[in-house]
C-alpha cells in the first residue's frame, strides 16, 4: 500500500498547486504572463493526473485519476501545505513557484532514476517542464526583488511568509525511507542543502534576504490541512460531482 | 525629432517594449516572423515567446528582436521598390527555354 500513497503525495503536491495557480487565468499582469501562468497550471495538472492514474493502478480498487482528484475529502489529500496557500499577490505566487520549482527539480531528477518504471518516466518528462518553472519564477524574483521599493517589499514579504511552509518539503517518514531503501523513492532530506544553496543564490542576486529557518509548518502529508485546502477543492470538485460521470 | 515607439504611443496599455518573434519550424529551416510580444529585457521576451508561440510544439528555435531596431518599408515604398519587377520576366527562371537533353522534374 505504501506506493499508491507515495505517488498521492507526488501528485497532490502538482495538483492542488496547478489549481492555485490556474486562479490566475484572465487576471496576470500582463496578456504574455497570464498566458505563461496558466501554462505552468497545465503542465502541473497534467503531471497531477499521469500521478493519479498511475496510483489508481496500483492502489488496484478500480479507481481513476479522476475519481482520485474529485471525490476524495480534505483529509485524504497528501499534498505539502505550501500548495494549497492562497494564491495571494503576483509576489507571493511567483515566490512559491519559485520555492516549489527548485525543490520540483531536484526530486524529479532522482525521482526519474527511480527503479519503478512508470514513475521514472513520468519525473523524466516532468523534469524537463518544471525545469522552465524554475527559470521562469527565478527570472520574475529578480525582476521583484530588484524592481521598485514596493515589488522588493512584496516579494520579501512573500519568501518571509512562506519560509515556515518549505520544511515539509524535506520531511521523511518511515513510509518514503523504506521506498528509498528499496530504489523507488528519493531521500528527500539529502535534497536540502542543494535547494538553500540555489534558493540563495537567486534570493542573493535579487538583493533579497534568505530567511532564517525557525518553526515549521507541516501535516499535509498526514491529511491535516489548512482552512484554505477545503475551500479550494469545493470549487475544484463541484463539477464532477454535481454531474456525476458527465465527460466533456 | 525623436522616433515615437508604437508602444509608448499608447499609455496604460503597458509600458514594455515591443519585441518581434521568429521561429524556425524544423532544423535547417529559416526562422518565420509569427508575431509580437511585449517584455522588459531579452530573457523575458524569450520565455513570453515560448509560453505564447512555442507551446504546441511549433518549431526548435525562436529568436527574439526589439522591434525598435526592424527598419520596414513603407506603403509609398510600394512603387518604387517593387513594380519594376513586373516586367522584368527575364529574371524569373521559367523566362528560360528548357534546352533538349535537360531532365525536366
Amino acid at each position: 500500500m505504501s506506493v499508491p500513497e507515495f505517488l498521492l503525495r507526488l501528485s497532490d503536491d502538482r495538483l492542488i498547486l496547478g489549481h492555485r495557480l490556474s486562479e490566475w487565468c484572465g487576471h496576470g499582469p500582463i496578456l504574455e504572463e497570464d498566458i505563461a501562468l496558466a501554462n505552468i497550471s497545465l503542465d502541473l495538472i497534467g503531471q497531477a493526473n499521469l500521478l493519479l492514474e498511475l496510483a489508481g493502478k496500483e492502489e488496484g480498487r478500480g479507481r481513476t485519476g479522476d475519481q482520485l482528484a474529485y471525490f476524495r475529502e480534505a483529509v485524504e489529500f497528501r499534498n505539502a501545505l505550501i500548495m494549497e496557500l492562497p494564491r495571494g499577490d503576483f509576489g507571493f505566487t511567483i515566490a512559491r513557484q519559485f520555492l516549489v520549482s527548485v525543490f520540483g527539480i531536484l526530486h524529479l531528477e532522482r525521482l526519474s532514476q527511480s527503479r519503478h518504471g512508470d514513475l521514472a518516466g513520468i519525473a523524466a518528462k516532468a523534469l524537463k517542464e518544471t525545469r522552465y518553472h524554475a527559470r521562469h519564477s527565478a527570472d520574475w524574483i529578480l525582476k521583484l526583488g530588484d524592481g521598485t521599493a514596493e515589488s522588493h517589499r512584496r516579494v520579501q514579504d512573500a519568501i518571509d511568509e512562506l519560509w515556515r511552509y518549505t520544511g515539509e518539503l524535506f520531511e521523511m517518514d518511515d513510509l518514503e525511507r523504506a521506498l528509498a531503501g528499496d530504489g523507488l523513492a528519493a531521500d528527500r532530506a539529502e535534497l536540502r542543502e542543494p535547494w538553500r544553496a540555489e534558493v540563495g543564490r537567486v534570493l542573493a542576486a535579487a538583493s533579497l534576504k534568505m530567511p532564517a529557518d525557525g518553526f515549521m509548518q507541516r501535516g499535509g502529508r498526514e491529511g491535516r490541512h489548512t482552512e484554505h485546502l477545503g475551500h479550494l477543492l469545493a470549487e475544484m470538485q463541484i463539477v464532477a460531482r454535481s454531474f456525476p460521470g458527465a465527460e466533456w | 525629432m525623436t522616433a515615437t515607439r508604437s508602444d509608448d504611443a499608447v499609455p496604460g496599455d503597458s509600458q514594455w517594449p515591443l519585441w518581434e518573434v521568429f521561429i524556425q519550424p524544423e532544423p535547417g529551416a529559416p526562422h518565420e516572423h509569427c508575431g509580437s510580444l511585449h517584455a522588459v529585457d531579452a530573457e523575458q521576451a524569450l520565455l513570453n515567446a515560448r509560453d505564447v508561440y512555442a507551446r504546441r510544439n511549433e518549431g526548435v528555435n525562436l529568436w527574439v528582436v526589439p522591434s525598435q531596431w526592424i527598419t520596414g518599408s513603407t506603403p509609398e515604398d510600394v512603387g518604387p521598390f517593387f513594380d519594376p519587377a513586373n516586367d522584368k520576366a527575364y529574371r524569373h527562371p521559367q523566362f528560360y527555354k528548357t534546352p533538349r537533353g535537360v531532365k525536366v522534374f
